[in-house]
């Protein structure tokens, strides 16, 4: 998809401007978080868990080319195919051809982020072919034009009233011409209609939550069982995976698993969780008679071996952002670009270069609740860290702010007169009033105080000079 | 080799500075997927096998499923009953399984009862079920000519017979029933685990049953 992240502050004021998303934010404090936190104290083993999923994720990226090419071989060996695509555009390519291949008109489509990343179905409606969502979340926001805010939910920008008038709107050339109220008719809604889809389309297409070296087997695992239908009824199902979704066994699978779906939604187990393994067999009454895993790599493998490389270990469950203060007030639209969160201000950079999406990275507290929380420990404040210091190095940011830096850094290491400016500007500040603890505008700041209030000193002068007064003295070790 | 599959593993190898994966790090992980290494393990299902049995059936009634346990001469009569109950039809889907064939379903008189694949139509279904498991409530299937997949997918209404036998403690168990019936290099097609009736928390995160699977799922566990 095409990328906005450079308008990212414009983004962000649209967002914070935004009634229905502010609605819609405010759930996801009550909603997955507490969900995640509830479901972590259940399970004693939790922590052990995620530092096991921290360890095979490390493992299989130290290893990638050998699981790869172990998952090839065992795919191979059961009649299904394997693509590699180093790049988007040869993903594209690999998957209309195969489409083309069997007279695809429609594809059925199960909700896939690297889909999202290669802008797939772009492609697909420009050759004709027409790619039908089937996660509800993709689907609703297919037919509002939108892209998703959220790798797991895709639609949690919008409220239910949202979703109401867009079905009243797509839906009543079809017959449902009542506006419905009740969610769970909403739902009811989009399977009839998106049932005889299921049935009709001629290639299914879904990513993989994990692909397995040791029995050649793709992993997928969701709620609704729209990709269990994709990769069931069409005649031919393809898998899209990315590099770093290979993991040696299947029981590295159930740790994964065991803290996937914890961190994502806080439910013991989604409701599907489907291996896949090759195409239909002899005797099989249903299946697809062929079986392709596209593997794409996208910049990934430029990663391996760099200070980033944690980044890979990512198993897409959505809990930086579902616990990120500055997800929770902006959404997911405002980061402009297929992943958002603190996780896309680390991989958006570097999928898509640190010119157009500097700014994601500067968009953090540093609070850390999104380390804190990650089921594969992603340093992702640290990583974010790293990014600014790539943006200064390459002189990307405004001037005023390198100014600025070079001359704090400049008093820092002059601390003498470091004591005498700070007491200065103390006693300057006090001149504008302290009486409300903070200002809302200041000379040479407007800045800063057009969006929010500078904080103002607190009485008794600068902590030096408070330290001396009260007899503080340095401890040396 | 490829073209496409040569730059994406030379361009891994180059990245973590070194050739074609060798020597003892190749061992090692040959090793790891000819005898996979357990992970920690969660203790709340490493039970006896009747209490293995009450906790599947506590956590499949939390994830939304309903259960019955009965003996094996009154698994049809269950199965009826429950149509009845839910005023369900009673007429199903079947998985042509010999397993299933065990059951007296001629005794149910009102019954009507169609082997095959699953159809769009389809309002009820009735499979067996490789495996159970305790520690969430998990059914597991293993597709194949006694298991169509659509069966667990496309009537409104999923019934599964599974044996109190077939119940393990977690997904280990599974694998390794799966790698025992039918070989580490011979996965059946599809795999599937299922957690209680279809869901989905797309609208406002609340969870709706029946997204896109079936909306309701009786588990009826079989004492021998």
């Amino acid at each position: 998809m095409q990328s906005t992240a450079h308008d990212f502050k414009d983004n962000v004021s649209e967002a914070l401007a935004d009634p229905n998303l502010q609605d819609s934010l405010a759930m996801l404090k009550v909603g997955f978080s507490e969900r995640r936190r509830q479901a972590a104290a259940r399970l004693p083993e939790f922590e052990a868990l995620r530092d096991a999923a921290r360890d095979i994720k490390n493992h299989a990226l130290a290893n990638l080319d050998f699981y790869l090419e172990e998952f090839e071989r065992k795919v191979l060996a059961l009649g299904g195919h394997v693509h590699w695509a180093p790049t988007a555009e040869d993903a594209r390519r690999i998957i209309a051809d195969l489409c083309k291949s069997v007279g695809a008109r429609t594809v059925a489509k199960s909700k896939s982020m690297v889909a999202e990343e290669i802008a797939l179905n772009e492609h697909l409606e420009k050759i004709g072919i027409a790619p039908i969502e089937t996660d509800l979340g993709e689907y609703i926001i297919q037919l509002r034009h939108e892209p998703p805010s959220h790798i797991i939910a895709p639609a949690v920008h919008l409220t239910k009233d949202q979703v109401a008038d867009t079905f009243l709107e797509h839906h009543s050339p079809l017959g449902f011409t009542k506006r419905l109220t009740e969610r769970n008719d909403l739902v009811a809604e989009a399977r009839y209609v998106l049932r005889q889809k299921f049935l009709d389309a001629d290639v299914g297409l879904t990513g993989a939550n994990f692909l397995v070296a040791e029995t050649g087997s793709s992993m997928l695992v969701t709620n609704e069982g729209n990709a269990d239908l994709s990769n069931t009824l069409p005649k031919m199902h393809i898998v899209l995976a990315s590099i770093e979704k290979v993991i040696p066994t299947l029981e590295d699978a159930a740790i994964l698993l065991r803290v996937l779906a914890r961190s994502a939604t806080g439910q013991e187990s989604s409701a599907y969780t489907t291996l896949n393994t090759g195409p239909r067999r002899d005797g099989d009454l249903d299946g697809p008679s062929a079986y392709h895993v596209v593997i794409l790599d996208n910049g990934r493998s430029s990663v391996l071996g760099t200070e980033m490389q944690d980044m890979l270990r990512c198993i897409r469950c959505g809990a930086c952002m579902n616990h990120c203060p500055v997800y929770g007030a902006i959404g997911g639209h405002a980061y402009g670009w297929v992943y958002p969160g603190p996780i896309g201000a680390v991989l958006t950079p570097q999928l898509i270069g640190v010119e157009e999406a500097g700014n994601l990275p500067n968009a953090s507290t540093f609070c850390g609740r999104c380390e804190s929380v990650c089921p594969v420990r992603i340093p992702l404040p640290g990583l974010m860290r790293h990014w600014r210091e790539r943006e200064f190095e390459r002189h990307l940011q405004p001037k005023a702010v390198r100014q600025g830096l070079a001359l704090w850094s400049f008093l820092a290491r002059h601390p003498k007169l470091y004591r005498r400016l700070t007491g200065l500007a103390n006693r300057l500040l006090a001149l504008f009033g302290r009486a409300n603890g903070r200002y809302g505008s200041l000379p040479l700041a407007g800045g800063w105080t057009r969006y929010r209030d500078f904080p103002a000193p607190p009485p008794g002068g600068t902590f030096h000079q408070q330290w001396a007064r009260h007899g503080g003295s340095r401890i040396r070790p | 080799m490829s073209d496409a599959k040569a730059r994406i593993l030379n361009g891994i190898r180059r990245s973590l500075h070194r050739g074609e994966l060798a020597g003892a790090s190749r061992e090692a992980a040959k090793a790891r997927l000819a005898s996979p290494p357990q992970g920690p393990a969660v203790a709340r299902a490493r039970l006896p096998q009747a209490e293995k049995v009450a906790l599947f059936c506590q956590w499949a009634e939390t994830n939304n499923a309903t259960v019955a346990r009965v003996t094996a001469a009154d698994v049809p009569g269950e199965v009826a009953s429950f149509l009845a109950r839910n005023n369900l039809p009673a007429q199903a889907a079947v998985a042509p399984s010999p397993e299933l064939e065990r059951y007296d379903w001629p005794s149910q008189k009102m019954l009507s009862l169609r082997r095959g694949a699953g159809q769009g139509t389809d309002q009820v279904s009735i499979t067996g079920a490789f495996a159970g498991i305790a520690e969430t409530g998990t059914i597991v299937t293993a597709s194949g000519p006694d298991h169509p997949v659509t069966l667990n997918l496309l009537p409104d209404t999923h019934v599964v017979i599974l044996r109190e036998d077939d119940i393990v403690s977690g997904y280990e168990d599974v694998w390794a029933r799966l790698r025992q019936r039918y070989g580490k290099d011979r996965m059946p097609r599809t795999v599937n685990t299922l957690t209680g009736p279809s869901r989905t928390g797309d609208i406002e995160q609340a969870m709706e049953l029946g997204a896109h699977g079936p909306r309701r799922m009786h588990i009826v566990v079989v004492r021998e």
